[in-house]
Formats: C-alpha cells, structure tokens, sequence
C-alpha cells in the first residue's frame, strides 16, 4: 500500500558539515516523484535520509522530521530496520548478491530475514515480483543461475524485483538507469510507470527528459556555492518546473545554462 | 647508430610514416643465447688454465654473457634496446639466485628423505627401537592433533576480531587492536611457547608438558595471521551488497552472517589455510610446551606428545649410536612436514577456486 511522507524542516550532516539543509516537502502516494539538480547538491543524501540509510556511514545524522502516514520515521522508539523494510531502495548500480541465485536474489528480502514461507507461497512471490519487474520471461528458465550473470540492465531490474518482494510501501530509486543504454533505461521507466500505481516511488535522477518523463512531481535541488549546503531550491508538478519555474536558478537549470 | 637524425628534412615517400619514426637495427632473437653460449665457452676454456668451482662458473658466465650482450646491443641496437637487455639479464639472474636455495632445499630434503619413506615409518612409533627401524606414527597424529586443536582456537577468535575490526570497529580501539594485532603478527615462536608454559605451570605446576599447552602457543601466532588475512578479505566485500541488504531491512548481524561471510567465504578458507601451514612446522613453542615422547600418546590434555618438528629435532641432536638411523629418521620428517604444507596450500587454492563468485556466463 502507498503512503504519503510528509518531510519537515530536514538537516542533513555528515559528521559537521551539514550537506542539505531546510527540507520541507510532501511527497505523495501513487505518484513518481523526480528530484533533479547538479552533482553533489545533496540529492541522494536526501534519498538515502528516508528510509534511514544515510545514518548507516560513520558520522553521517539527521535532524528534523520525516513523517510517513503520521508516523515519525527518525522516532526515538523506531528501529530504522523496520524503516527500511517499508521503504525499499534501488541503488544506482546494480548490486544483486553474487553469491545466490536469482530466485534466491529475489527471495533474499524474505530469506535473510528469517521469514518462514511455504515453498509455493515464496514460488508465486518470486515470480509475481519478476513479473511487475518485467524480468520474469527472460529469466524463468534459468532462476537458478548466479545472478552475476545478467546483463547489466537485466541485473538492475533484478533489484528492483529484490525491493519490491518485501513489499514495501515506498520505493526509492537512486539514479537507477544511468548506468544502463537507452534500452533498458527505457525497461526502468515503463517499470516505474506500472510499478506506481502501487508503490510511492521517488527517484534521483541527472538525466531531465527521464524526469519529465516519469514524474508528476518534481523538486529541484542546487547548492548556492561550493561547501555550503544543499537546498531544495523548488518542488511542484513536473509540468510547471519543466514549463514555468519560478525560481531563475531552476530555469537555468533545466535550459542547460548551468550545472 | 641507424637512427634517422631528426631534424632533416626528408622526402617522404607514400610508406612513411610522417614524423619518422625511429628506425635501429633489430639483432635476430637468437642472439642473446648465441652470446651467452659464447661466454659459457669463453668460461671453460678459462676453467682449462685455472680450475674453477661450479658457483664461480656460473658467476662469470653470467657477468661476461650480461656484458657481451649489452656492449653488442648498444653497438647494433641502440642504448634504448641495449638497456632493455641488461635489466632483463639483471632479472633474470636475480630469478635465478633465489631459486638457488629453494631448489637445493626440496633436493637435498626429498633426496635424504625419501629412503626411509616407507609404511613402517607412518605406522610405528619409536617405542623400544635402537638403531635401524622406527618411525613416526605417533609425531604425525601429535602434529595433526595439535595443529587442529590450534585452528580450532584461533579460528573463530580470529575471524570474530576481523569482523569486529571491518563491520563494527572505530575509533580509538580499532586502532589500539589493530595496533596490538600488527605487534603479535612480530611475536618470536619461543616467547609464545614461553608464554603458554608459564600460563600452563600456574595451574599445574612446573615441568608441564601438555598437547594443550602447544595448540594455546601455537594460537598466539596463529590468531594474528588469521585476523589479518580475514581482514583483508572482509575489506574486500563491496559495500554495496551490505547496503543493498539494509535497504531489504536485514539487520547489520544478519547482512554480515548471510551476506558479507559467503561472500568472503573463498578468500577466508584460504587465509585459515595459510595461517595453519604457517604454524604447522613452528618447533621452539612446542619444545618447551609439548615436548616429545617415544610412544604414541594421541591425548593432548595428558602429557607429553610428540609432533613432527619436535620428531625431527630431536633425532637429528640425540641420534644415538649408531647415529645414521635417527637421522634418516629426522630428513624423513622434514619431507613429510615439506608435503603437509605444499598439501594445505594446494588445498587453499582450490578452495579459492571453488568458492569464488561465478559469473555463470
């Protein structure tokens, strides 16, 4: 089930040097949102800072609220191991675990974890997950195979299936396409395009065609210089940032005169 | 010299390249063997005037065959080339002076070794022989005994210390056991052994001769070994496959036992095997620890043992009269400990083979 996450007054730090300052943004359920902006302005610390995998690095802390469905996630009673098993993630290159197969890859949420799970119940969760990751025709006579042996974009959609086995209500995806060519970059975004009718999904990406594409909301992120923190500079529908910004440095942004 | 002079202008014809390319005379791949068989002749006939010994005979073909070449090539190849040829001889020779010993060793050991290499040795012990006959079945299962409690020891204490030191440490304690770790990496094998028998003669008095104490001095120089290989190879594990489990919400604990160790699985089987080969011939510890007995005594929290280096110790300084038995006895236990190792680093590697990741394409 899809949720709303309501993110307030968020300050970002690794160790001192506070590297994203003064978030406040909703992100809604059901939809795609795009976070755009230039390298380093503190993007994917935003990203990994929802589902509490920013604070998994050594000094790395948060301050500020990140509310899903009324619940504060950054809680002093919430462990962000349960965090994370409502909100899944996808990293920007693909990294199945090389030890298992692909079954086994798409099972390892439900594994490593301990659940126990008849074995034709967890039959049917590995293959509907194939499936909603459209990987399911091209890998269902070999799922026992190491996974290592995927292409590169097979092997991407092979995390996203991972993510969305543990049924999360959130999916966060960490520039998921950019190192992958156009036709399986084009794969993720179909996917992205089915999997929201289900899942939040927001994602990270440099690539700004791929955010008008996908995306019905979008914010947009910059850094005003060199050491100072990131800002999200902008949010609102991708229509509106992509047509009509408000701000210059967005404009500037998106017509390619800066960054 | 045949280079063409840069500078002048030349008429380019349509197959050169522009810009000239250095052209220098080639000298036909033979040429370094035909000079160095001319200095080996040079050598001999040397050797008719003055008798020389075989390592001065090698000396000066070497040092006269490097010379020749390098002075032909300079002359004919140019000094890029005639360079390139002197270090290769200098290679090659430094190749050469290190196997020296490990190959005389393997000779002479296998040699001297091989004649008592025969089922008596591996199935009698030394219980009421004098002179001719004997063998070692009681130091062979003392030494696999000992060395497997040892492994048995320093195995999980090393590979815990490792994912302390990779997935858990920081800080000042990390650095302090990372420090502590490097320091017992240096510990002489004798200090280990005389830390295990003063360890042991609190308890059971002076004079004490345990297996136990041997594998708990033999674990002092293993444990760091361990802790270091493992360490490394921990090291090695992308953090990407610790993330990608968080991100499933795998606790830490979890993602390291089921994720990080299969992973790492290959290179620590091999690491525990080198760590063994390393210990498996230490002789001072287990003289002062373990000792050594005639009979077969496969109990190591009873007495005295016997173990292979000890074995070979032993009948080499108290051989008896006459001494040439013991002492055949001892050539044959140094092969045997020569074979043991040579088997655990075969093992190492297949283990490694066998265990790395597959691509599967």
């Amino acid at each position: 089930m899809a949720k709303r996450i309501d993110i307030s007054d968020l300050d970002i730090f690794y160790g001192d040097f506070r590297a994203v300052a003064d978030v406040t943004v909703s992100i809604e359920p059901r939809s795609v949102t795009a976070l755009i902006g230039p390298s380093g302005c503190g993007k994917s610390t935003f990203l990994r800072s929802i589902n509490r995998m920013h604070e998994v690095l050594p000094g790395a802390r948060v301050e500020g609220k990140v509310v899903m469905d009324g619940q504060d996630l950054y809680g002093a009673d919430v462990d962000p191991v349960d965090v994370r098993r409502q909100i899944g993630m996808v990293f920007q290159r693909p990294n199945p675990f090389p030890t298992m197969s692909i079954y086994d890859n798409v099972a390892a949420g439900i594994r490593l974890n301990a659940r126990r799970m008849a074995k034709t119940d967890l039959d049917g969760l590995v293959e509907r997950s194939l499936q909603a990751a459209n990987l399911w025709r091209e890998v269902r006579d070999r799922l026992n195979r190491p996974a290592s042996g995927l292409s590169g974009g097979q092997q991407q959609r092979l995390c996203i299936a991972r993510a969305i086995a543990v049924e999360p209500d959130v999916l966060l995806m960490d520039e998921p396409a950019s190192a992958l060519d156009p036709i399986s970059t084009l794969a993720i975004e179909d996917l992205m395009t089915e999997l929201k009718e289900r899942f939040t999904i927001v994602i990270v990406t440099h690539n700004m065609q791929q955010a008008a594409r996908v995306s019905e909301q979008t914010g947009f992120f910059n850094l005003s210089s060199a050491g100072q923190p990131g800002r999200l500079v902008e949010f609102d529908s991708t229509e509106k940032i992509f047509s009509n910004p408000e701000q210059k440095a967005t404009e500037d942004y998106i017509s390619g005169r800066f960054g | 010299m045949s280079q063409t002079t840069a500078g002048v202008p030349e008429t380019t014809t349509p197959t050169q390249v522009p810009g000239g390319l250095r052209t220098g005379g080639r000298l036909p791949r033979w040429t370094s063997w035909a000079v160095f068989a001319g200095a080996l002749a040079a050598v001999a006939l040397l050797d008719l005037a003055v008798a020389l010994n075989t390592a001065l005979y090698v000396l000066f073909t070497a040092v006269l065959g490097t010379v020749a070449l390098f002075g032909l090539s300079r002359a004919a190849e140019g000094r890029r080339t005639a360079l390139d040829r002197l270090v290769t001889c200098v290679v090659a020779s430094a190749f050469g002076l290190a196997m020296v010993p490990l190959v005389s060793l393997i000779y002479e050991v296998v040699s001297r070794g091989i004649a008592r290499l025969d089922g008596e040795f591996f199935t009698f012990s030394l219980v009421g022989v004098v002179g001719e006959g004997g063998g070692a079945y009681h130091a062979i299962f003392g030494t696999l005994i000992i060395t497997g409690l040892t492994a048995l020891i320093s195995v999980p204490i090393g590979l815990l210390t490792a994912i302390y030191l990779v997935e858990y440490g920081a800080g000042r304690l990390k650095r302090a056991i990372t420090f502590l770790v490097d320091v017992m990496t240096g510990i002489p094998s004798i200090v280990a052994g005389l830390f295990a028998y003063a360890l042991f003669s609190i308890f059971f008095g002076p004079g004490v001769r345990l297996g136990i104490a041997g594998s708990v001095a033999l674990s002092v120089l293993m444990v760091p070994v361990v802790v270091r290989s493992a360490e490394e190879v921990l090291k090695l594990v992308p953090n990407e496959l610790r993330e990608a489990a968080y991100a499933l919400g795998v606790p830490k604990w979890r993602t390291i036992v089921k994720v990080v160790l299969p992973t790492a699985v290959g290179g620590l089987g091999t690491g525990i095997t080198l760590a063994v080969a390393r210990v498996v011939g230490e002789t001072a510890p287990l003289l002062v620890t373990v000792g050594i007995t005639n009979a077969t005594n496969l109990n190591p929290f009873d007495g005295r043992m016997a173990t292979l280096p000890v074995y070979a110790f032993y009948q080499l300084t108290q051989p008896g009269v006459p001494p040439e038995f013991a002492i055949d006895r001892a050539w044959t236990a140094a092969l045997l400990l020569i074979v043991l190792v040579m088997v655990l680093n075969v093992v190492a590697r297949l283990i490694s083979r066998l265990f790395a990741p597959t691509t599967g394409r």
